[in-house]
């Protein structure tokens, strides 16, 4: 699948439409709980709240439209039915519409990043965005898949890990800074593309009352996946989740002497 | 004015620290013979930075902010969405649909979700449940666990004597149900949304509005966002929202912060007595199997609290598919040792050999804590005001013998909610008949029987602290019901009872075993507590300076010991003094720290909303 833009000067035109996606998971400060038969972790009752990484995707779209970048933003999240509460949250933000894939609790444990991006990439082909800004990774499952997959699908260039996004020096493209390994990379990426969004991209607004309010009245629509024909067969099979090791209390020496002692004890110095 | 929000014993506390010779603090005051303080160069940045206690209008980072609010309308407004408010605006909505008047009801909760802040034992009395909802059951109440089994004890060092618990005694628990009240009040949200009402969480109501005569409240308005840690703007600040209301009902719970404001500003302690606390912690445990007794209720007293020490405990084992059980302690807050530590008290309890009995083998996964009311009828202030009333614990309304309030905050936020409704009719800007409604109804008959056991702890003196109570009851209340014709006083504020270090002994507490006893810390992320780092800290202080000039030096800075949480640290600088550091991203809301402070130095203000604990149906 490829799209072609008009290639002309995106400050003269009416702004890249933009697909934000978001995702529902455990709130970052829940101190989490292995279920008592191993088979995953409890979520019921638990705190649950929006990706960090997509806040700031989300965040960056919005921006987007500020600047007049973007003319359009679009909100899509894969999830069960309190998904809902998430993209409401992306709309009070600033986002203008929203799009649920509801997710049958049965198949959701087993839900896995090749099912969303292809989720996302039949999205795609209907919606027909200039750009998707994805979180770089879900802080649940830490995957860091979903948009290298969706770029994949899709066919379309892929900047992850951006730290800035702004349009090229000769206004046709998107120029990405990312941050790698070795420091930041700029990258100039061709639109229709996928962005991933990192931490240092921007730092996200609140969702205030009166947008919580006035987000009511956006539009939310939903979708199954059997309505966009994709299978959701898994292909792992969690075997089990367990707690991390207890970490051993370390020993504490009083001179040198004692920790050469104590390293040849271990056999780790000669 | 900032004096008269000053308590007489911490104005007497300033006055003496005037007569000391001159020092030079942290902070660069010197205390001069005639009490006032002078800045000198500050020493150390400011601990209170929160717009409450400086005023952004003098701010020059604050100029070019446009400062102006969004306005909303509506009927009535309730803060807090725990039992009382709830029930208050089902009833309203309830009477709106008999009587065919229209109203637009909000419910601001400070919580990110409903039920998220509450934190109860719970056993629940059905009473207030069953008058708003007969149908309780068929609309899916999580009342699950009936009360199968009911025991008191009396603990030792080493030995748990039964006690009798006679029916009619106020532990007597037959017809109740052992809850997670925090999925109660979860259910009872879900009910007022189906009736219409509006149900904002993660909003903080954070300030009272006043007409323009500033004799009647005109609604609230919400919090602020995006203000740094050192006060000034961020480029995410974004002004509250106001909501303009007929009436507004304030159902914070005990020591709400805008009911302080509120009972302060009308002074609607006039004439009754000041209203008197205890701190309660409750861990949710995963038994095991074979020591679950589903539907068993256990309270009792004793060790290790000494005999001077109001106090007990609790141990609740759920019904709901897995051997939970509620295992909780309180600690009253008119304790004199500063060298206490309530939290470390109720780890040593869980060592004693009848509860480790209980809790050997099993998993701890929930912890939290907050204040309780314990005053009674003799506390509770006027509930109305110009423009609205307080329900609930708010008010205070638990019935402390029987440790049960949530039917007493609920069958106030009905009675409420007819008065209100009526004032609305009528155009009367104070719903007056609320008052006369609680005193008749069953809330009152109630709280007015049980007024002299909590009380008669203090009997002789309190020479004979528990035992003392403990006789009452037994051979006074037993038979007279509440109707001996004298009502005993509490003796004052709890801050108050407070004693110098000098005078008290510290207290010698054993280390966690991390089976059945924990640090702070760790039970502190149980609690799944957050706040933005990035924020004035709301745990405000009046005067940064008393910490270190006399919380810290006359009572050993207790702030360390009572605060369940571990938000007070006193720390060592290079010069070798001490700093109050406060980590307010720690603080669980439970409110302790603004009732004990023996200086009243602390004002506790919400912080933004959809902040604090993350409770899982505690």
């Amino acid at each position: 699948y490829i799209h072609i833009i008009n290639k002309a000067d995106m400050a003269a035109s009416k702004g890249l439409k933009i697909l934000v996606g978001c995702k529902r998971v455990i709130d970052y400060a829940v101190k989490v709980r292995v279920k008592p038969d191993r088979s995953g972790v409890v979520t019921e009752g638990v705190k649950h709240s929006m990706n960090p990484f997509d806040e700031i995707a989300v965040e960056e779209a919005v921006r987007m439209k500020e600047k007049k970048l973007a003319g359009e933003a679009v909100a899509i999240s894969v999830g069960p039915p309190q998904s809902q509460e998430t993209l409401r949250t992306a709309l009070a933000m600033g986002i203008d519409r929203a799009i649920h894939v509801e997710i049958p609790l049965a198949q959701l444990e087993k839900l896995q990043p090749i099912h969303v991006s292809k989720l996302l990439a039949k999205v795609c082909e209907s919606e027909k965005p200039d750009l998707v800004i994805l979180g770089k990774q879900a802080i649940d499952d830490d995957c860091n898949q979903t948009g290298q997959m969706l770029a994949a699908l899709l066919d379309w260039p892929q900047a992850t890990f951006a730290s800035k996004i702004e349009p090229s020096q000769d206004s046709k493209q998107l120029r990405v800074t990312r941050e790698v390994d070795g420091g930041l990379e700029t990258i100039d990426v061709s639109v229709p593309a996928v962005v991933t969004s990192d931490l240092r991209l921007n730092e996200p607004r609140y969702a205030t009352l009166p947008n919580i309010m006035k987000a009511k009245k956006k539009p939310l629509a939903k979708m199954s996946p059997d309505q966009l024909g994709v299978d959701l067969q898994p292909r792992q099979e969690v075997i089990s989740v367990e707690d991390p090791p207890v970490r051993k209390a370390g020993a504490k020496v009083e001179s040198v002497e004692d920790l050469v002692g104590k390293l040849r004890e271990k056999g780790l110095v000669k | 004015s900032k004096q008269t929000m000053l308590s007489s014993s911490r104005a007497a506390l300033v006055a003496a620290a005037a007569k000391l010779p001159r020092l030079v603090t942290r902070y660069g005051y010197c205390t001069t013979a005639a009490g006032e303080r002078q800045q000198q160069k500050p020493l150390s940045p400011k601990i209170t930075t929160h717009p409450t206690r400086n005023d952004r209008a003098k701010d020059p980072r604050w100029k070019d902010i446009d400062m102006t609010r969004a306005v909303d309308e509506a009927d009535v407004v309730i803060v807090g969405g725990g039992p009382a408010g709830l029930s208050a605006a089902c009833r309203l909505a309830q009477l709106n649909a008999e009587k065919g008047t229209e109203m637009r009801i909000v419910v601001l909760e400070k919580a990110s979700s409903v039920g998220a802040h509450i934190m109860s034992g719970a056993c629940l009395d059905p009473k207030g449940l069953v008058e708003l909802f007969p149908d309780w059951q068929e609309r899916g109440a999580p009342l699950h666990t009936p009360v199968t089994g009911d025991k008191f004890y009396m603990l030792t060092e080493k030995r748990a004597i039964p006690l009798p618990l006679l029916p009619g005694m106020p532990m007597h628990n037959h017809g109740n149900y052992i809850v997670r009240l925090g999925n109660v009040v979860a259910w009872l949200g879900e009910q007022a949304e189906s009736l219409g009402v509006e149900v904002y969480p993660g909003v903080a109501a954070a300030e009272v509005l006043y007409t323009e005569d500033g004799s009647a409240v005109k609604g609230v308005a919400t919090n602020d966002v995006g203000i740094a840690k050192d006060g000034s703007p961020k480029d995410s600040f974004e002004r509250g929202m106001e909501f303009h209301c007929k009436q507004l009902i304030i159902a914070e719970g005990t020591h709400g912060h805008l009911a302080k404001h509120l009972i302060n500003r009308y002074d609607l302690r006039a004439g009754r007595e000041p209203q008197t606390y205890g701190i309660g912690f409750k861990e949710l445990w995963e038994l095991s199997e074979d020591r679950w007794r589903p539907g068993y209720v256990e309270h009792g007293v004793g060790w290790p609290l000494d005999s001077g020490t109001y106090g007990g405990y609790f141990i609740y084992h759920l019904n709901e598919g897995s051997p939970l059980a509620a295992v909780g302690f309180v600690v009253g807050l008119d304790y004199s040792n500063p060298y206490l530590s309530p939290f470390r008290e109720f780890q040593q309890f869980k060592h004693h050999p009848h509860v480790a009995a209980a809790l050997t083998g099993g998993k701890r996964i929930g912890y939290g804590a907050r204040a309780l009311n314990e005053g009674g009828v003799q506390s509770l202030p006027k509930l109305t005001f110009p423009g609205g009333c307080l329900v609930g614990c708010t008010a205070g309304m638990i019935n402390v013998p029987k440790v049960k309030g949530t039917h007493n905050a609920m069958k106030s936020g009905s009675l409420a909610a007819e008065a209100v409704h009526e004032a609305i009719g009528s155009g009367e800007i104070e719903p007056a008949t609320y008052e006369e409604a609680l005193r008749n109804s069953w809330v009152y008959k109630e709280l007015h029987s049980v007024r002299n056991i909590r009380p008669s702890f203090h009997l002789l003196n309190g020479r004979l602290g528990m035992f003392g109570g403990m006789a009452y009851t037994g051979a006074v209340w037993y038979f007279t019901r509440g109707r001996e014709p004298w009502t005993f006083s509490h003796g004052g504020t709890d801050h108050e009872k407070l004693l110098p270090a000098k005078d008290c002994k510290p207290k010698d507490y054993p280390k966690p075993d991390n089976v059945l006893s924990f640090d702070l810390l760790s039970s502190v992320a149980l609690t799944s507590t957050n706040h933005d780092h990035d924020q004035p800290p709301h745990l405000t202080l009046y005067d940064d300076s008393v910490p270190g000039q006399v919380n810290l030096s006359v009572y050993d800075g207790p702030e360390q010991r009572f605060c369940p949480a571990g938000v007070y640290e006193y720390v060592e600088l290079d010069d070798g003094s001490k700093r109050l550091q406060i980590n307010a991203q720690n603080c669980i809301h439970c409110k302790t720290c603004d009732i004990k402070d023996p200086t009243q130095n602390i004002n506790w203000v919400t912080p933004q909303g959809g902040e604090g604990p993350a409770y899982n149906g505690m």
